[in-house]
């Protein structure tokens, strides 16, 4: 099937200001006759859920932790980007639209994107109304930075902690709505399966993470902002519980899959100390601005870095890519790192790490200052390695970060099961093959307060409210199939816990579908995951019973997921018979090692459609077309 | 290194606890403290015992869902650290370590060491905010922020939501926790029109909520793992004071 994005056709500048006149709109007495979920409170779904409830709509929002502030997006350090051009120096909507469609390697939608740079100016002012507390200059004037990949300074930024203002001013906004009683918040709930009633979305069935309970909760309309799903690679940037679940649920009842391959791997992480690791640390890429990534020129070295000479160092970005330097994009950057370490130049345990240096920076600028500018971060860097980056270099390694996959969505962030939305790092719609820094917040900031208020109104119209009941059958059946999945992890009794599991899988995924990947090891990949899955169902140990708090019952649903859907992540990187954005395939590369995309045969959205466990997907294609960016070679160099 | 575990057991809030006592075998000093933690529970599940439940989420300093007293300090006493970046290195071999959960009336224990933390929430409902609309608002650079100010804001606003504050207080205050976002709001612009009803609003959502009063032990700036310091208390009860001359 060719799926169709539903985007505006005419001039793009306009495209989004058309389009909102020309979705229906629900008149303000009935607003709150229609109930609508939102599953997620981190930027995309509290901002949602916030903005919903001030219009007036009737929303219950819910988050697995045990406050909607604590959503992984508090995380988030370096910055959001927004076309503001307060500096001057030649930013404009047409620039942020540019750059993002060209870091994402051609691989989005140019409508998407284009409302997205629109909007970001919108993000800015109202997270200043309500008191994030942006860096300012001295005249009191907001202050921006450069970031990853970008040549203008477009970044907004609160000190190391963006994510962590942007998600509490959204949090503000959420708990005013608590307040007036517009929003009901639902803790500690994690949702396990997706409510379908004749073809649509009607609500979402779900565990009490404390009591065990499973029920359900019917709407008019479900929001899916349930974050990103890279801890398939067990090791990642993520939180612990960050999971695959609520979008993989989604899929087993018709959403759509597109691009599950499109993963990110962060060039500047905290390497890997061992086996007891459980998650690994981003050290932000705003460090990039000042640090120096350099390998040893000569293999093995095991001198100590401030013996090795400048001669004897490879100031490897800088060498490779003279005008971008160390601000390369993160795909270029990890692969980068990769290159050095698999060449016997990595440093730090078992050689996999490479030297961030900012001696250069310090001696140029004083402590002081770059105290002031990543002050946080170094402290960070040394609770965990008990080295000062100020004296010593900082040792770097890549690890997955971000997914620019996610559940299909046409322009109105509606999946292809007609009243289910998905917002931020959960859908796949506007990073194309490669997210550029400080654009994540933006997009999950974007769907919630801009996008959706409108675009959902444009379904709830077509309409009528309250047309499901909590009785119905079809809730009565999600019950007992959450109820009896449940019950089945809990009596197989075996003799692996959850987490060698999910360590396994991890290693499986990184092995084979992590930085390179190749046909060889994709097959491989296929080939293990679903033995590996077997195991699991027979031999997994999940302690405890389903009536209580149950931390290993929680983990297993979410790895149980994550060993289906490694699955399809691996088949889309195997039919993917290019190179693109954070999606490397060793056979497509050019002469000098940079990805190389085949537009003719894959210049398309891959979609997949779930068709069982152990059963070949069907993909969907939606072709994507350029009529405002040309389509060239992305070149950093 | 190898270590004695007394660690906290509660099956539910009604249930009675007790401590229990484990051993933790060749513990890496490179280990986080609830990596640690994660390998004894792979053991007590191989043995078909219930691990230990705690909250944790993000694993480095930023969501606040960790929340430990660990030999008798919330969060274990490092400096500007949470559990969840308390590394083993601190530790020596041999060494006896006691894990309990917050113990505050306002934090009532749902298991192990897990607690309700939702009465944070009430007070931040009741006024953590400014009440401005989606959309409709002003460009960011009409409201100029001084920087002195737009710092001291982000110094209180650095406040994670843990609780530390709470379950180091003897008198269980979340005074700190609540000052931090009433000063956040009270030195910015954008939080001046509402700033007399939000102190008020706060403090008395505190009080409803069963946290105690502050009675200046300074406990909880010693405990909290980002550094949120007790002069935005002062700041509240100046707040608080010039509210009630409206
Ligand atoms: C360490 C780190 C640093 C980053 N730095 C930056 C940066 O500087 N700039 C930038 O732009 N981006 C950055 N990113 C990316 C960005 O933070 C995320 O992509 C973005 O915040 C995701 O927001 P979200 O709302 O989509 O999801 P999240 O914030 O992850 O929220 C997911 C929500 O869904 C809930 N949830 C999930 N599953 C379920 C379920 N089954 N049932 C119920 N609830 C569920 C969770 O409880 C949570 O509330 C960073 C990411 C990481 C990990």
């Amino acid at each position: 099937m060719i799926l169709d994005g539903k985007c505006p056709k005419g001039p793009i500048q306009t495209s989004w200001d058309r389009h909102r006149f020309d979705m229906k709109l629900v008149n303000p007495a009935n607003k709150r006759k229609y109930k609508i979920l939102v599953v997620g409170t981190g930027l995309a779904g509290g901002a949602a859920a916030a903005s919903l409830g001030e219009l007036g709509y009737n929303v219950e929002a819910f988050c697995y932790q045990d406050s909607a502030r604590r959503a992984h997006s508090i995380a988030a350090q370096g910055g959001i980007n927004a076309a503001k051009n307060y500096p001057n120096d030649g930013d404009s909507i047409y620039r942020l639209f540019y750059d993002t469609i060209k870091g994402g390697d051609f691989r989005a939608r140019e409508a998407d994107v284009w409302r997205l740079a629109q909007v970001s100016n919108n993000i800015i002012d109202q997270c200043v109304a309500q008191g994030v507390p942006f860096a300012r200059d001295y005249a009191g004037y907001l202050d921006n930075r450069s970031f990853g990949g970008a040549q203008v300074s477009r970044t907004f930024f609160a000190r190391g902690q963006t994510g962590q203002q942007l998600l509490l001013g959204a949090y503000s906004a959420l708990s005013r709505q608590v307040k007036a009683g517009s929003v009901k918040l639902f803790a500690r709930t994690e949702m396990l399966d997706l409510v379908v009633v004749d073809g649509e979305a009607k609500g979402i069935t779900i565990r009490d993470l404390v009591t065990g309970e499973i029920r359900t909760h019917v709407g008019d309309a479900v929001v899916l902002a349930t974050g990103g799903y890279v801890n398939v690679f067990y090791l990642s940037t993520n939180a612990m519980g960050c999971s695959v679940t609520a979008n993989w649920r989604a899929v087993k009842k018709g959403a759509y899959f597109a691009n599950p391959c499109y993963t990110q791997i962060h060039p500047t992480c905290i390497p890997q100390t061992g086996e007891h690791q459980s998650k690994l640390t981003l050290m932000s890429e705003s460090l990039r601005n000042d640090g120096r990534c350099w390998a040893p020129k000569k293999k093995g070295d095991t001198r100590a870095p401030g013996e090795i000479p400048e001669e004897e160092r490879d100031y490897y970005l800088e060498r490779k890519y003279p005008s971008f330097g160390n601000l390369a994009p993160r795909d270029i950057a990890s692969r980068a790192a990769k290159e050095q370490c698999d060449d016997s130049r990595g440093v730090g345990p078992g050689g996999r790490g490479v030297y961030l240096d900012f001696a250069d920076s310090i001696k140029r600028l004083g402590e002081d200052t770059i105290r002031s500018r990543y002050g946080n971060l170094f402290e960070m860097y040394e609770k965990i390695t008990d080295e000062n980056a100020y004296k010593v270099p900082m040792r770097i390694y890549p690890a997955p970060h971000y997914s620019m996959g996610g559940l299909w969505v046409d322009y109105n962030c509606e999946s292809n099961v007609p009243g289910l939305f998905v917002l931020g790092e959960a859908n796949f719609s506007v990073h194309g093959a490669n997210r550029l820094g400080a654009s994540a917040l933006m997009q999950g900031l974007a769907d919630g307060y801009f996008v959706i208020p409108y675009t959902i109104a444009n379904y709830l119209a077509k309409i009528k409210p309250g047309s499901v009941k909590a009785d119905h059958p079809e809730c009565k059946k999600s019950i007992e199939d959450v109820t009896g999945y449940n019950n089945k992890l809990l009596s197989i009794n075996g003799k692996k816990t959850v987490s060698e599991f999910h360590r396994e899988l991890g290693k499986i995924m990184w092995e084979n579908v992590g930085m390179a990947r190749s046909e060889q090891s994709l097959k491989e990949a296929i080939k293990k995951i679903p033995v590996l899955r077997e195991e699991f169902w027979s031999n997994v140990k999940v302690t405890g019973s389903g009536a209580e708090l149950n931390q290993q019952l929680e983990n297993a649903g979410r790895v149980a997921d994550f060993l289906e859907f490694g699955e399809l992540l691996a088949k889309d990187a195997l039919h993917r018979n290019e190179s693109c954005g954070g999606h490397f395939r060793v056979e497509h590369q050019m002469p000098d090692g940079e990805a190389k995309r085949d537009d003719e045969n894959y210049c398309y959205v891959g979609a997949w459609e779930f068709k069982g466990v152990d059963k070949e997907p069907e993909l969907h294609k939606e072709p994507l077309t350029f009529e405002n960016v040309h389509l060239a070679v992305r070149s950093y160099k | 290194m190898n270590l004695t575990l007394h660690v906290w057991r509660q099956n539910g809030a009604k249930a009675p606890g007790k401590l229990e006592q484990y051993e933790a075998k060749n513990v890496s000093p490179d280990q986080s403290f609830l990596e640690m933690l994660d390998e004894v529970n792979e053991q007590l599940i191989k043995n078909g015992k219930e691990p230990i439940v705690f909250d944790h989420d993000c694993r480095e300093g930023i969501c606040g869902m960790c929340s430990q007293v660990i030999n008798g300090v919330p969060h274990g006493g490092q400096e500007r650290t949470t559990v969840c970046q308390l590394h083993m290195r601190s530790f020596s071999d041999g060494d006896t370590i006691y894990i309990e959960p917050w113990r505050a009336l306002a934090f009532p224990i749902l298991k192990d060491l897990i607690v309700d933390r939702s009465n944070l929430e009430k007070i931040m409902q009741a006024g953590g905010y400014t009440s401005c609309h989606t959309g409709g608002v002003a460009d960011g650079n009409a409201i100029l922020v001084p920087q002195p100010a737009a710092e001291y804001a982000m110094d209180a606003a650095e406040c994670i939501g843990c609780g530390a504050c709470v379950a180091a207080c003897p008198n269980g205050s979340a005074m700190l926790y609540t000052s931090a976002k009433v000063a956040q709001l009270a030195v910015l612009p954008q939080g001046q029109a509402e700033a007399a009803q939000r102190v008020c609003d706060m403090t008395d959502a505190a009080q409803a909520a069963g946290f105690g009063n502050c009675s200046n032990h300074y406990e909880c700036q010693a405990a909290c793992p980002k550094g949120v310091s007790v002069k935005f208390i002062a700041k509240l009860n100046r707040e608080y004071q010039k509210a009630l001359f409206k």
